[in-house]
């Protein structure tokens, strides 16, 4: 299967663990990843407004250059996922695409107007609904058992549940049965799916400091050995804030079980 | 006043937000995680556009304590969105002249060897325009 | 040629406010056929029905037009005027005038032209009138009701106190409902079971009453007065004329985990059964989705303990067909699923439960014999947070909860509240409330009570999430009073969860044709003054089906629907609706499109033997109406291909005139 791969500015940068194991465990389960040339920062935030058009043209091209290849979209950072899937929803409202088509139409290589035709999926959303958990499961080959694992998912994987449509926003399962496929045992603890203090993080710190230890405190208590993500920003603050447990994206937790990690 | 009235009217157009929705439950203000960090809480937001209280929502320090994690959205049992009004506020409060809340070089100071690009981007889509 | 009066009402001011009588009159008097016209303040009073009489006596009218309020209102009275003045009541037409004209116009100008061409509709269709007599139908003196909750028992046990016959049908093996499951009922506290068992003891010892336990309607034909319906009695592998219920088997059994419905899987039962104590009727039943010996055909422990020898593993489900006269809808309601409010961590932990859940664990015959412990560990709770309207007074848009105000909640919760302050006062108890809603007869002062003398703290404000941390429930919700967040250490949660319809209702009906509001509720012939009668003739409405009630409304309800129900029965014969659907033989072609599109069944084909022109036979399959079961909706004259369908007083060729008459 091919599908246009949109790694985001963070991923090449301070997350390129995230990207190279996203990679790697791709081509063994045999996805064929195609990163456009060109791409743009997706923002890392979705402005919901809806007199924000030009905040969202480097989501849109991105869409564009997916429906034009005839792949679906597939995001693995959070906040890209959240902002490239909002922006699609965005763009199925005819009035919108239209404003938004204008401004795209100065493009050089602009041909059809875009109006939110692509399939966006998250890694995880790809592994779950097209590869399959079972699937994922065959091909374990160091199963990690007896590991027990927390799922963060923080925010923006989930919110707005209308829009992203990714799992119940409340009591979601998608990471969990992830981490059972992959032999390990999921730890479900209450702070899940609460704020890591994101972006605000930059200015305040103490702000996030306080939501990232409730975070942390959550999972120690529940029992976890180890937090898994896929936001580069929620390692981050749970890091920076003094994480009793190790936090790692769920594609290094993939590449372990794969034999893909210690094959390097 | 008139100016008010007119930037109530679009923080209503661009949110989207009918804050004659709420039915008072408070339930965006049990969910917010930053309510210690917040002068005027989601509720306050809705309740305060509702009745035209516009200016002290835009001067107020709780515009850029909002995670935007949108928990009063998901959470809403009426569907009101405060989050959503929140952005709005917040969108008319810097696309004011001078309305900036931090730019380039305030950046540099503000970083450590770790933070993401994701934070430093998304502070600049949310804080300037 | 027909000789007819047209008689315009003023309604007061209500029509004569927007539209000019007097112009209506003189320019209908002008109208073809039209031989008095006139108007007058009120033509449903008795003065304005003279009118109508002497102007018939004197005048030698033929038909009649009334351009006044909705036919729905005072088509009857006007009818009634006719034939009291020797002329046929089909021969009356009514124009409305009121809902359709004055009060949906503002000026004059527009309203007296349009009451004006729904004048002369009305007197081009009655131009081709014709006098129509209506059959008579027996009615079959039995009623159904369906639904053995306290709803279903009070409206059973009041017609037959009247004498009538009724069957109970209840899709679990017991009648009793959720009123058996509660602990205590508001506002005076008695004790649910102690009022609810004399009845349902009532029930069973009634000679008048049959209780299809364990059983389901499965279809329903007929019509008012002449309803056939079929009855599944469900298998359940115990004979219930020998069971004794002596509970031998239920002890016995070596299937012990199967989780019991009747305390909401608090705790288990066996796989042979009796729901509780007083169940009615009391016998046992096989559950065979746990049942070794359905399942395997390893076991038969209960058939060797049963010294009475009622089991058998053989039974099939039956079927009972049955007639009825009436039939009363009372299928009740359920709590919502909670599982789209996760916030609230219910499916996290055990110590989140719904309110139905609490009764439960309150009642004596509960899993905890009436204490107060928290399912996960036993221990008594020290501080308990109750949530209000979890599901209720969502958004339409909401994809989780219900729009409704549940109506039920602030005062059970009041009541769990105050109980348990009662009974444990080192209990610290928090309701959080958006609205507290109490209209009832000492119902305020009862929710006053639990404040003010039992210290139940009420916080307005709602919980925004609960999180499970060791042994305690975090609770972080706002006191908008007090403008602060809180977070409140709790053992226990309650959840006031909306209620919704049985699941039941919908195919339900479905089967009676009964129409239902977009909650699944029943819809109620007219919201205020026909509160317990569906649209379709003939069912009636009994307790939460029709929305969200509490005991002494559904006890209420239940009567008055039981009241309609013998106000029925006691008619010997039905009045039909002349205007019913005929077939020209000569031009139906027997293609059947009328008997495929018929909700009633009113059609079928017979052979039947024609003369032709040259004086031969032929045999031609042709339509027939049963006049009885038709009522009249006209679906088959617009699918019939050939036109050989049309409906009396309301033919092809009068609708055609009304609409050339509004044209012209």
């Amino acid at each position: 299967m091919k599908v246009t791969y949109y790694p985001g500015c963070t991923l090449r940068t301070k997350a390129k663990d995230l990207d190279r194991y996203a990679r790697e465990c791709a081509a063994k389960l045999g996805i064929e990843l195609c990163e456009p040339e060109t791409w743009q920062c997706c923002g890392g935030a979705f402005t919901a407004s809806n007199d924000e058009i030009a905040t969202k043209l480097s989501s849109v091209r991105a869409l564009k250059a997916a429906r034009d290849a005839d792949t679906p979209l597939l995001t693995v950072c959070s906040a890209c996922h959240n902002v490239i899937k909002r922006t699609n929803i965005a763009m199925q409202d005819t009035d919108f695409a239209a404003k938004v088509n204008t401004y795209m139409a100065q493009d050089k290589d602009f041909t059809t107007p875009y109006n939110g035709e692509t399939t966006v999926y998250h890694y995880l959303e790809l592994l779950r609904d097209v590869v399959g958990f079972d699937k994922i499961r065959e091909k374990v080959v160091n199963p990690l058992t007896g590991k027990k694992v927390a799922a963060y998912y923080g925010c923006l994987l989930l919110r707005p549940g209308k829009a992203m449509r990714f799992d119940d926003p409340e009591n979601p399962t998608i990471m969990e049965d992830f981490i059972r496929a992959l032999g390990a045992e999921p730890v479900i603890y209450p702070a899940r799916n609460e704020c890591c203090g994101g972006y605000v993080a930059l200015e305040d710190g103490a702000s996030a400091e306080k939501k990232s230890k409730k975070v942390t405190d959550s999972a120690v208590n529940h029992g976890a050995d180890l937090i898994v993500t896929a936001c580069p920003l929620c390692r981050y603050n749970l890091i920076k804030n003094g994480s009793k447990l190790p936090v790692v994206y769920f594609t290094e937790l993939l590449a372990e079980a794969l034999g893909v990690k210690e094959a390097e | 006043m008139a100016d008010m009235e007119r930037k109530r009217e679009q923080i209503l157009r661009i949110s989207g937000v009918n804050p004659r929705k709420c039915m008072r439950c408070g339930k965006c203000t049990a969910t917010c995680p930053s309510y210690d960090e917040m002068e005027y809480h989601p509720h306050e937001f809705v309740y305060m556009v509702e009745t035209g209280e516009i200016e002290p929502l835009l001067k107020s320090e709780s515009l850029y304590k909002c995670l935007s994690c949108m928990a009063c959205v998901e959470r809403c049992p009426r569907g009101v969105e405060p989050g959503k009004l929140v952005e709005a506020i917040r969108l008319v409060a810097v696309r004011e002249k001078g309305g900036d809340r931090i730019t380039a070089n305030d950046i540099p100071a503000l970083l450590d060897d770790e933070m993401p690009q994701q934070a430093i981007v998304t502070a600049f889509r949310k804080y300037q325009k | 040629m027909q000789r007819i009066g047209v008689f315009v009402c003023h309604c007061g001011t209500n029509i004569a406010g927007t539209v000019d009588v007097a112009a209506v009159s003189e320019s209908l008097g002008k109208e073809q056929g039209v031989v008095f016209s006139t108007h007058y303040q009120y033509m449903c009073s008795q003065a304005g029905q003279d009118i109508i009489k002497n102007a018939i006596a004197e005048y030698k009218l033929t038909g009649i037009v009334v351009c006044s309020c909705s036919p729905r209102m005072h088509e009857t009275t006007f009818r009634k005027t006719a034939a009291a003045a020797g002329i046929n009541p089909y021969m009356v037409e009514i124009a409305n005038i009121r809902e359709q004209c004055s009060w949906v116009h503002k000026d004059t100008i527009s309203g007296t032209e349009k009451a004006i061409i729904l004048g002369k509709a009305a007197v081009a269709k009655v131009n081709l009138n014709a006098p129509l007599t209506p059959g008579e139908t027996p009615v079959t003196k039995r009623a159904l009701v369906i639904g053995g909750g306290i709803a279903g028992i009070q409206t059973a046990l009041d017609i037959a106190d009247a004498g009538f016959p009724v069957d109970i049908v209840e899709k679990k093996p017991t009648i009793g409902g959720k009123m058996a499951q509660l602990d205590k009922t508001f506002p005076t506290l008695d004790c649910a079971a102690c009022i609810l068992t004399p009845k349902m003891v009532d029930v069973a010892q009634n000679d008048k009453i049959r209780i299809f336990s364990y059983s389901e309607v499965t279809s329903v034909k007929g019509f008012v007065g002449n309803f056939d319906v079929t009855i599944k009695r469900k298998a359940r592998y115990v004979k219930e004329d020998v069971c004794t219920g002596c509970g031998a088997c239920t002890e016995k059994c070596p299937q012990k985990k199967v989780p019991n419905e009747f305390n909401l899987g608090m705790d288990n039962r066996r796989a042979i059964y009796i729901p509780f104590a007083q169940a009615v009727p009391k016998v046992a039943t096989i559950d065979p989705d746990y049942c070794m010996m359905l399942k395997t055909g390893k076991c038969g422990v209960c058939s060797k303990v049963c010294t009475a020898g009622a089991i058998d593993y053989k039974a099939k489900d039956e079927y009972v067909e049955e007639k009825y006269g009436a039939i009363v809808v009372a299928t009740g309601f359920n709590p919502i699923s909670m599982d789209k409010f996760d916030e609230f961590a219910y499916s996290q932990s055990k110590d989140v439960i719904t309110s139905l859940e609490f009764e439960r664990l309150t009642n004596a015959a509960g899993p905890t014999q009436g204490k107060l412990l928290r399912p996960s560990d036993g221990e008594h709770p020290h501080t308990i947070v109750f949530v209000q309207c979890v599901g209720s007074r969502c958004d339409s848009c909401s994809e989780k909860g219900k729009e409704y105000c549940s109506k039920i909640c602030c005062m059970y919760t009041a009541k769990h509240a105050m109980l348990t302050r009662d009974k444990y006062p080192d209990t610290d108890v928090y309701v959080f409330y958006i609205d507290v809603r109490t209209p009832g007869k000492n119902f305020d002062e009862f929710y006053r009570r639990a404040v003010e003398e039992y210290g139940v703290h009420y916080i307005k404000g709602m919980v925004g999430k609960v999180s499970p941390e060791g042994k305690k429930l975090m609770v972080q919700a706002s006191d908008l009073i007090a403008g602060k967040q809180l977070h409140i250490e709790a053992d226990l949660v309650v959840l006031a969860a909306a209620i919704e319809p049985d699941k039941s209702a919908r195919p339900l009906a479905t089967m009676l044709t009964a129409s239902m509001d977009t909650n699944d509720f029943f819809t109620e012939a007219h919201p205020k003054l026909r509160p317990v009668e569906s649209p379709t003739a003939g069912v009636f409405l009994s307790g939460a089906c029709q929305g969200p009630k509490d005991i002494p409304e559904t006890v209420s309800q239940a009567g008055a629907a039981a009241a309609k129900v013998i106000g029925l029965l006691c008619k010997d014969k039905l009045t039909g609706n002349p205007c019913v659907a005929h077939s020209d033989e000569m031009m139906c072609n027997g293609c059947s499109t009328c008997e495929k599109v018929c909700p009633y069944g009113a059609i079928t084909y017979v052979d039947k033997e024609f003369r032709m022109p040259d004086r031969t036979t032929r045999v031609r399959r042709v339509a027939q109406v049963n006049e009885a079961v038709c009522q009249g909706c006209g679906c088959c004259t617009v699918a019939c291909p050939s036109g050989a369908m049309d409906l009396k007083g309301f033919a092809g060729k009068q609708i055609m005139a009304e609409v050339d008459a509004i044209c012209r």
